[in-house]
């Protein structure tokens, strides 16, 4: 009743090619935006900013990419947190060394370098496909955790190998307040899921989806795997960089190459698998169950008053959002967007399902 | 009938997890605004890990620090203050403990965080200044955090990893009869390989350019239970003596491995944190002879478990199993707790007998003294040597003893060794003032802060 489009007609190219054909749609985003640039700075607390929000959107935003190398393009990749460690300190070198660039180019910079080295060890999916990738991919993971951890330049002769970053600082504004850094990281997550959701509906998505789908029958039609792959593992890694760049200087602030080890890659690839591959509204699903879930499990009986001791919450923490995971990929192996979707369906009908 | 079922099912878990996160930022928002300290009552966080690799050496250190804390209120709190504090379990990764550390600092009078990790260390120390809330880390942490000017808010109280590494050397520097007698020996550092580990290396460097020995730097990959290429790097090489910087399963295994590759274990030295029951029991005997700094105080019990077995443990108050007391990491937590009990304390003496924020406890950390006196008073006399910190010195002591595990419990086997300062404060004067330019602060002034302090201390 509330979501039918009956009565909403296209009347031109451009009407139908919109992102959201729906009105309500639309309306329904337009709302979201407004509630999380304007209504969520004042009634967040700083708790929720630095520790739910900010890695939500961060690790959202690395899942985008992910998703655009698994989800769209069909190349498995476990190198995601490699990436995003080069994005990071890729960022920590550009602030220290060149201190007058502004941060909004240190983060695209960032991003390019991880895009190039993604571009690098993305050479190897033009000849092998499926797990051998993924485990070439784990190549990448492992030789950039030795060589930030071994390589003394890149973390500025550091003598514990920790690195810290000064404060960011984007024409005069200093993002250190939570709010801020809610607002900046919002800020870049929008522009970038917008990117992304227009690089997948152009030619260069769909020609990541046909090399997915079959990569033999896309190159009868015309599409160069070398083109789409490289150009997938270049933009997947390009949002890792960025990601890691915001994880490294916002969410954490100071970082060893650990932060970025084998198991934050595994944890991008279940975001994406939970949250629904090939749907970019799946990765915010997905880093939302992965990073928001555990911290409520681990206070919930804190909340309700449950006397049980730290090591049994974080016992049940981990048994609990286990079995979580299991179900939901019983229950709907497509991941949380497609039951989203299937909501969506049956609001379409709703109160009158045939 | 299945096919229906299960679009049903699926269709009210969609709807459920909408609902779940639409009004997930609003209950998170009310749950923290809703847990309230009682009012009046000083707010200990703790920081801890129960779980994980490292849960063997992180439990004890736990258990102490609570059992300290219970042992201040059964005595009435500090000053009448009672102490509130809440646990938060970080499995030693930098972002759980993060996460822990920002739901926790918004609790009303927070005294001090202390973090048991160098890696969340390393994170706090650039959040510290922002939220005006101490950080604690005795007997690691960043080296170069004992310079106050540099890091205000840092307190490496009883010693850092370069103290530490630097009386290791020493030690054998003695054992060979003179420093001067190093030169050409081997020693391997075989370190977990995290800012923890690497945190004793410049200073190691240092000493070897200065010595003229050859340093072996062999990383192990946490959590520390695959060690086979490190000590086949050690069987090649035959370095004259390992120092062993590993936490948790790391050393039992690297002590394993070395009975493995028939390394003699009294050629071998960990640092304070490789130095405990833990460490060892796995291996036992086998363990025999192996060498470890204790950090002032080793394993034992003092007037003050004494106290704790009596106000604590006896009215069935007590956080871990009874014979833990008086362990290694239980005393290392207990004591660690009293040093900040005592920076409150000292800062009630300027800012008034209530709750203190973190600012508050600040001074009182910067102003510690504990003197034999007050030592013999806290019951802790046998434990740890006077302390006292100032606004250029945030450690307060440098010293250490050597201790040795004869295959059922530790025993001293040297005299209080100093570090020596002279090495030291250079390296720690050119590393705090590279993190201060790096970081874009300013160096305060302690000169005018201690000028400052003189009429309101002479009045007192």
């Amino acid at each position: 009743m509330l979501y039918r489009e009956n009565g909403q007609f296209k009347t031109s190219y451009a009407a139908d090619q919109q992102i959201l054909p729906i009105v309500q749609d639309r309306w329904f985003m337009a709302a979201l935006l407004v509630f999380a640039f304007v209504v969520m700075p004042f009634i967040g607390s700083d708790y929720l900013f630095l520790s739910l929000v900010i890695p939500f959107l961060i690790l959202a935003i690395a899942a985008i990419g992910l998703n655009i190398l698994v989800g769209y393009c069909g190349q498995i990749s476990l190198g995601t947190a490699a990436f995003m460690a080069v994005g990071a300190y890729a960022a920590y070198n550009l602030v220290i060394r060149v201190p007058q660039l502004n941060f909004l180019i240190v983060l695209v910079l960032a991003g390019l370098i991880a895009g190039l080295v993604g571009v690098l060890f993305g050479i190897p999916s033009l000849r092998i496909k499926g797990l051998y990738l993924a485990v070439a991919t784990l190549a990448a993971q492992f030789f950039v955790d030795w060589m930030f951890a071994r390589v003394k330049w890149f973390t500025n002769y550091s003598a514990s190998g920790s690195v810290s970053p000064p404060p960011i600082e984007i024409f005069g504004w200093t993002v250190d307040t939570p709010v801020h850094k809610y607002l900046f990281v919002l800020g870049v997550a929008v522009v970038m899921t917008l990117m992304a959701k227009n690089l997948v509906r152009g030619h260069i998505g769909r020609g990541w989806m046909a090399i997915r789908d079959m990569d033999v029958a896309a190159e009868v039609i015309g599409i160069r795997p070398l083109k789409s792959k490289l150009s997938a593992f270049a933009v997947s890694s390009f949002y890792a960089g960025v990601a890691g760049a915001l994880w490294g200087f916002i969410r954490l602030g100071a970082w060893e190459p650990l932060a970025f080890n084998v198991n934050l890659s595994l944890n991008l690839l279940f975001m994406i698998i939970i949250g629904g591959m090939g749907s970019l509204l799946g990765s915010y699903f997905g880093a939302a169950f992965i990073v928001i879930l555990p911290l409520l499990l681990n206070q919930a009986p804190a909340w309700f008053g449950l006397p049980i001791s730290t090591a049994l919450a974080s016992h049940l923490e981990a048994m609990i959002f286990g079995a979580l995971i299991i179900f939901f990929l019983i229950v709907e192996p497509h991941g949380l967007a497609r039951l989203w979707a299937i909501g969506k369906e049956k609001l379409r009908l709703w109160p009158f399902p045939h | 009938m299945s096919k229906l079922l299960k679009t049903r099912v699926t269709g009210m878990v969609a709807a459920g997890i909408a609902a779940g996160l639409l009004t997930l930022p609003a209950t998170s928002f009310a749950q923290q605004k809703a847990a309230p300290a009682a009012k009046g009552e000083q707010f200990f966080p703790v920081l801890v890990y129960r779980t994980g690799a490292y849960a063997p050496n992180g439990t004890p250190w736990a258990n102490g620090y609570v059992d300290y804390v219970k042992l201040v209120n059964a005595q009435g709190g500090i000053n009448g203050v009672r102490i509130a504090y809440e646990e938060c379990e970080t499995g030693y990764a930098t972002d759980r403990g993060v996460e822990c550390y920002e739901r926790l600092k918004t609790r009303p009078f927070v005294a001090a965080v202390q973090p048991l990790s160098t890696g969340i260390t390393f994170a706090l120390t650039d959040k510290a200044p922002t939220d005006k809330i101490p950080l604690i880390t005795a007997g690691y942490g960043r080296a170069d955090s004992v310079e106050g000017e540099a890091f205000p808010w840092n307190f490496p109280l009883m010693g850092t990893y370069w103290d530490a590494a630097d009386i290791l050397v020493q030690h054998v520097g003695k054992l060979n009869g003179g420093l001067d007698k190093l030169k050409g020996k081997k020693i391997a550092l075989v370190y977990h390989d995290s800012p923890y580990g690497k945190e004793p290396i410049a200073l190691l460097q240092e000493r070897a350019k200065l010595h003229g020995f050859d340093l072996m730097l062999i990383p192990v990959t946490h959590p520390g239970v695959e060690q086979k290429a490190a000590w086949l790097q050690i069987r090649q090489n035959r370095p004259d003596y390992v120092f062993l910087w590993g936490w948790g399963v790391m050393n039992s295994t690297a002590l394993r491995e070395a009975v493995a590759t028939g390394y003699p274990r009294d050629k071998m030295f960990g640092v304070w944190w490789a130095a405990a029951e833990p460490d060892v029991t796995p291996v036992a005997a086998d363990a025999k002879g192996y060498q470890g700094l204790a950090l002032q105080h080793g394993a034992g019990r003092a007037k003050v478990h004494e106290d704790v077995l009596k106000l604590v443990h006896d009215k069935g108050q007590g956080t871990g199993p009874r014979d833990e007391v008086g362990s290694v990491l239980y005393t290392r937590g207990l004591l660690s707790a009293m040093l900040q009990v005592e920076g409150v304390r000292q800062a009630q003496l300027r800012y008034g007998v209530q709750p203190l924020t973190g600012e508050q406890v600040r001074y009182g950390l910067e102003n510690l003294n504990l003197d034999a006196k007050r030592l013999e008073a806290l019951g802790v006399s046998t434990l740890m040597k006077p302390l006292a910190t100032n606004c250029r010195d945030h450690a307060g002591a440098r010293s250490a003893r050597i201790q040795q595990w004869d295959g059922t419990k530790w025993g001293f086997v040297s005299d209080y060794y100093e570090a020596d300062n002279q090495i030291i404060k250079p390296m720690i004067k050119t590393s705090s003032a590279r993190y201060v330019a790096e970081k874009k602060l300013t160096m305060r002034s302690c000169a005018d802060e201690i000028s400052a302090a003189a009429p309101a201390a002479a009045k007192k």
